[in-house]
């Protein structure tokens, strides 16, 4: 898979450590929503480092949005978080994976859980729902932080409606005035605000190793069938 | 093509950068990547068994079984296609060799199958002669079941994904399959060192 030249567009901050990258990308082969791609930055002297980054944007976006959250001992995430600039080039390949992708044809009721960054796969799924106007539902289960930490928070909640559920669970702080949830996302939040085993909903859980880990053996528990759980993790390594 | 981004160095001077294949990073924990759930297992049900490639059922180990054959104590290096490498892991294990000393077969090709539908192929050549084990041990400790315990393949010389985790047998085959992350655009292969990730690579 060749590698191809982006120019970054556009950088908006989402958090004080998450910024999305909007990309032109000449000849874009178009992704689907929930595949990611790789990054590879190129110092003066040849040195090179790759990344894998999930797209936020939704298909068939003008431009290619990727979210990067910045991990203060990384390597790559710094220098996209707090020296990339509009102008600039980056160099990426993709779009990779076809597994934790969600299709327009699939018309079953549809569960996402992302944790931290986790939501960014996400986000392309319900931005690709919301602009087909797609007839299943959606319903997003987004644990975050804090409420600061809160990715696409003035967008997620234009998306809220009738198809399409939002809760954010907050946990680490209860701000006042905070009218979602707070706490962890457990069983009982995945019955209340996710779907009942019956409706045979796909699941989408995305986020670090110990959160998604906890979600797919929940949604399990509950009576989701294993081949309907489809899990990506995240973090600094991949893992936790 | 190759650009070069102004003002990034990165890590250069990486502990054993240069023992890591192109395009990598080192780790020191052990990262997971699974598609789904992490199943459940009961060693009461399980078993390994060897297909052959006219799908007849040719091996069949249960748990204390496959824990009686011979065990070797593998080190190895391993690198996962999302990019991480992690260097000197310690696993003990079966090989696959001793699983098929007392098979005939003229197949080519082997596909691993695990629990739930999880399936890898390989050339048969890369899973014989000390190249592959099913590993139930790792740094000292039975393996977790979130890194594929009770047992797991271990070939550390392709991308880990061929290593696949809760293994449960092997079927010997004539023609290449295509696994489950090969289906979905990961390359057929998967030599790290030729930076086989993806179709096309």
């Amino acid at each position: 898979m060749r590698w191809r030249v982006g120019t970054v567009a556009e950088t908006v901050p989402e958090t004080p450590v998450a910024v999305s990258l909007r990309l032109d990308v000449p000849d874009w082969p178009g992704h689907r929503a929930g595949q990611h791609v790789d990054v590879r930055l190129t110092a003066e002297d040849g040195y090179s480092a790759q990344r894998s980054y999930s797209v936020a944007s939704r298909p068939g976006a003008e431009r290619v949005e990727l979210t990067v959250l910045r991990i203060d001992d990384g390597e790559v995430s710094p220098y996209l978080t707090t020296v990339v600039e509009a102008g600039d080039q980056l160099e990426l390949r993709g779009p990779i994976g076809g597994y934790f992708v969600w299709e327009a044809a699939d018309a079953r009721p549809v569960l996402l859980v992302g944790g931290g960054s986790g939501v960014v796969p996400l986000m392309a799924m319900l931005r690709h729902h919301a602009a087909l106007d797609h007839r299943a539902s959606v319903r997003l289960i987004y644990s975050v932080r804090t409420r600061r930490d809160i990715l696409y928070r003035d967008e997620l909640a234009q998306l809220a409606g009738e198809r399409r559920s939002v809760t954010i669970a907050l946990t680490r702080e209860a701000p006042d005035g905070w009218s979602g949830h707070v706490g962890r996302v457990d069983r009982d939040l995945l019955s209340n605000r996710g779907w009942p085993p019956q409706e045979k909903p796909r699941c989408y859980v995305c986020g670090p190793t110990p959160f998604v880990e906890a979600i797919a053996d929940a949604l399990v528990a509950l009576g989701h069938e294993p081949a309907d759980v489809k899990t990506e993790r995240f973090g600094p390594t991949g893992g936790a | 093509m190759g650009i070069v981004n102004r003002g990034f160095q990165g890590r250069q001077q990486q502990p054993g950068a240069g023992l890591i294949p192109p395009g990598q990073y080192l780790v020191d924990d052990f990262p997971v990547l699974t598609a789904g759930p992490t199943p459940s297992l009961d060693l009461d049900d399980w078993d390994f068994t060897v297909i052959d490639e006219s799908g007849a059922q040719v091996a069949r180990w249960t748990w204390p079984e496959l824990r009686a054959l011979p065990v070797e104590e593998i080190t190895a290096d391993i690198h996962c296609v999302t990019k991480w490498s992690k260097l000197g892991t310690r696993w003990t294990g079966v090989a696959v060799d001793t699983l098929l000393a007392e098979v005939e077969t003229d197949a080519e090709y082997v596909v691993a199958f695990s629990e739930g539908d999880y399936t890898t192929n390989l050339p048969l050549s890369d899973v014989v002669d000390g190249q592959a084990w099913v590993a139930f041990g790792y740094d000292g400790a039975d393996l977790d079941a979130e890194h594929g315990g009770p047992a797991r393949l271990l070939v550390p010389h392709l991308y880990f994904w061929k290593s696949a985790k809760w293994v449960r047998g092997l079927r010997l085959a004539d023609d290449d399959e295509p696994g489950f992350w090969e289906s979905v655009g990961y390359h057929n292969y998967g030599d790290p060192w030729r930076e086989q990730r993806y179709w096309g690579d």
